[in-house]
């Protein structure tokens, strides 16, 4: 089917300016058929169904001017994660420790890329793929696969990313930090959880003035997966990840991430559940103050049995800032027993901001117990008075209830230590 | 301490007057109470002393110790050392009790100018003062009033007034939906804290509380106004009589 005119032209621009592919026989491979994906697809435009909360274009054409990163990447520090460093898009070798850990195999996407026949290849581009052009199962075609173009484009045209093994117990968490100096960058991760394996991923700082930053996680059998995201108050990023994953039989992934501020800012999640009896949560907490927009969009499709999926998600918006989520609980006629739970709440602390939100269940199976609800709230005006009667100043009062909006989505962080950490930086964030 | 002269008050929202001239001069170290039908206006003049939004203070004039306190903002008044003890505590999810405590203990140092007061002496306070209300760990923990029972959400008032050590104390109703024993539990913590420097304006409908709280002087009052003042004994007549006859002396 030909694309419209604008997409096509846009698309076609954006091809003849991508990097030529990696050289290894498999990552070369898996960049040229991104890039048919790709140019099937067409670029994201704001006419599409998927773009209707946020306009592309700052993606998809030239990128802002940056102010460099300041904030330091230090929020995980107490949790003496192994820590690996990325500066404007490229591993940063000076910055980041030896890629050592027990039960952990980590490697660089560009040292994979050239290994023959690497287990990677397995991975690399192919939840994307799925993702992007699978049809339903079960021979009918339920349910169109939404175009996730700049997936595609980042698997066409990553230049780097971590390639991580886990095939037990990993003694400490891996850190990826990022750092920009201004410009793009386009990363790719993937993250193979071998069987009764587990790790914790913790992702920190801003990748580039526009950043592209994708994960495919493969999560065996009993594997467990966690993740936290901290998504710092740079006012001037473009931020856009694309996190998939696939979960084996009771297998766990669960995401959390804090955004402040940031121009604009989209985090997708893509899980398909294949393995009976996984759980999948996924979770995060924005504060947008001024000129922002924050676009949470995630997609979970039960395809097995008595699964569990979870979705919590809170943002509080004030001084015209966006909040966007579109969240869809897909269920395949035979995950029966598919328990799927979906929340997004807004706290507005003025007029001028607003919340978009999109909830979704399409549900073709019979024996399943899906909820999911969506407000948009001001603040409490006796719970505000009652703190000012008491003498706590009407900022920090806002900030109080603030904190109590936001801590339902914190509560879904598992590690107390870890949620402690994040739960002091919100309070930083917060009150700078 | 506390002196109100000529307070009327109406709601912002509709035209409707609710305070029609209420004149109060509450003393150092005295206790005053406010006895009145439902509705007369009692929790809308704590309401308005504290700086609740909604009302509109046409006329009249309210200070403590000679300051001003209508146009202060409601953290401001409470700096200054006033207290309301709600009729109807409000449930805050989310926001620990004991953080709730702390913070508004240190932001009124805080405007004092007076030094925080470290986690550890906070926390060793805190639970003396708990342990005497029978406020148990778990109700420090636990989010502000989320939960509690009526009873417990009223001795919580207490707690919060007894850390606080205003030297301006209303009292809406605390004793109402407070058993025998609790009752005695929050006069005891009233009256400890009784002292010549410190006021408390104590609103109730029933001659128990002030069996244990006694009073110095009792007022009565009624459709937005004060319509009588005496000793104790005009409790204990509005307890075996009601209103009636007192509304009837007026008309
Ligand atoms: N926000 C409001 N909107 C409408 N009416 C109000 C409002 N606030 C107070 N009123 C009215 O003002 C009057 C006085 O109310 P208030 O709560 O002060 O009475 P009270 O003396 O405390 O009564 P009670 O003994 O029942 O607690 C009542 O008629 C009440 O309905
Ligand atoms: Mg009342």
């Amino acid at each position: 089917m030909a694309l419209p005119k604008a997409k096509q032209d846009l698309t076609e621009a954006t091809l003849s300016a991508l990097p030529a592919p990696f050289d290894g026989a498999w990552a070369k491979a898996a960049q040229d058929e991104a890039r048919v994906r790709l140019a099937a697809l067409g670029m994201p435009v704001r006419r599409d169904e998927y773009w209707k909360f946020t306009n592309p274009a700052a993606y998809t054409t030239e990128a802002a001017e940056f102010a460099t990163s300041t904030d330091t990447l230090d929020v995980f520090d107490a949790a003496k994660p192994l820590t690996i460093t990325f500066v404007d898009g490229v591993l940063d070798a000076d910055a980041s420790d030896d890629m050592m850990l027990e039960g952990v195999t980590i490697e660089t996407l560009v040292d994979a890329a050239d290994v023959d026949l690497h287990w990677a290849k397995g991975l690399y581009g192919v939840l994307e793929n799925a993702a992007n052009t699978a049809p339903a199962k079960d021979g009918a075609a339920l349910y169109r696969s939404v175009p996730r173009p700049l997936a595609a484009l980042n698997t066409a045209a990553a230049r780097d990313g971590l390639v991580i093994r886990v095939s037990g117990a990993a003694s400490r968490p891996i850190r990826i930090s990022y750092r920009s100096n201004g410009g793009d960058a386009m990363i790719h991760h993937v993250i193979k959880v071998d069987e009764g394996a587990s790790l914790t991923l913790l992702e920190e700082g801003t990748a580039g003035a526009r950043s592209n930053v994708m994960l495919e996680v493969d999560i065996a059998d009993k594997a467990a997966f966690h993740h936290l995201r901290m998504q710092e108050p740079v006012a001037d990023r473009h931020t856009l990840t694309n996190t998939f994953a696939r979960l084996g039989n009771e297998s766990t992934f669960k995401s959390f991430g804090l955004t402040a501020q940031g121009v604009l800012t989209r985090n997708e999640t893509i899980m398909e559940l294949t393995g009976d009896d996984a759980v999948a949560h996924v979770a995060g907490a924005c504060l947008g103050d001024g000129n922002v927009h924050h676009d949470d969009t995630v997609y979970i499709t039960h395809d097995a049995v008595n699964c569990e999926s979870r979705q919590v998600f809170k943002k509080v918006l004030r001084n015209g800032a966006v909040g966007v989520f579109q969240g869809k609980i897909l269920v395949q006629p035979h995950a029966q027993k598919t328990d799927g739970y979906q929340i997004s709440q807004s706290l507005l602390l003025d007029d001028d901001s607003q919340f978009l939100a999109k909830p979704e269940l399409e549900i073709y199976a019979d024996d399943v117990a899906c909820s999911h609800g969506s407000t948009s709230g001001a603040i409490d005006e006796a719970a505000l008075f009652y703190l000012r009667s008491r003498g706590v100043p009407h900022a920090e009062a806002i900030n109080l209830l603030t904190l109590s909006f936001l801590a339902e989505a914190l509560e879904e962080i598992d590690d107390e230590a870890l949620a402690e950490m994040v739960q002091t930086r919100l309070e930083q964030w917060l009150r700078a | 301490m506390l002196s109100i002269k000529n307070l009327h008050v109406s709601l912002e929202e509709e035209d409707k007057q609710i305070l029609k001239g209420v004149n109060l001069e509450l003393e150092a170290g005295k206790v005053h109470a406010i006895m009145g039908p439902n509705g007369s206006g009692k929790s809308t003049l704590s309401y308005v002393l504290s700086g609740r939004d909604g009302y509109e203070v046409t006329e009249g004039e309210a200070s403590l110790d000679g300051e001003d306190i209508l146009e202060m903002e409601p953290e401001e008044r409470a700096a200054a050392g006033l207290f309301l003890a709600f009729q109807y505590p409000v449930e805050i999810p989310g926001v620990g009790n004991m953080t709730f405590l702390r913070t508004a203990v240190n932001a009124q140092r805080k405007a004092r100018g007076e030094e925080e007061l470290s986690a550890g002496d906070f926390l060793k306070v805190v639970r003396a003062k708990a342990k005497d209300l029978k406020i148990d760990a778990d109700m420090l923990k636990r989010p502000v009033n989320v939960g509690f029972s009526g009873g417990e959400k009223k001795r919580n008032e207490i707690l919060q007034m007894a850390m606080l050590e205003p030297k301006m104390c209303i009292l809406d109703e605390t004793d109402s939906g407070l058993d025998v024993d609790a009752m005695k539990l929050v006069s005891q913590g009233v009256n400890a804290l009784r002292d010549e420097n410190r006021t408390f304006l104590v609103i109730t409908h029933y001659q128990r509380l002030l069996d244990h709280i006694k009073p110095d002087v009792v007022h009565i009052m009624a459709d937005g106004k004060i319509i009588k003042s005496g000793g104790p004994e005009l409790a204990l007549e509005v307890e075996n009589n009601g209103y009636a006859d007192l509304l009837a002396e007026m008309a």
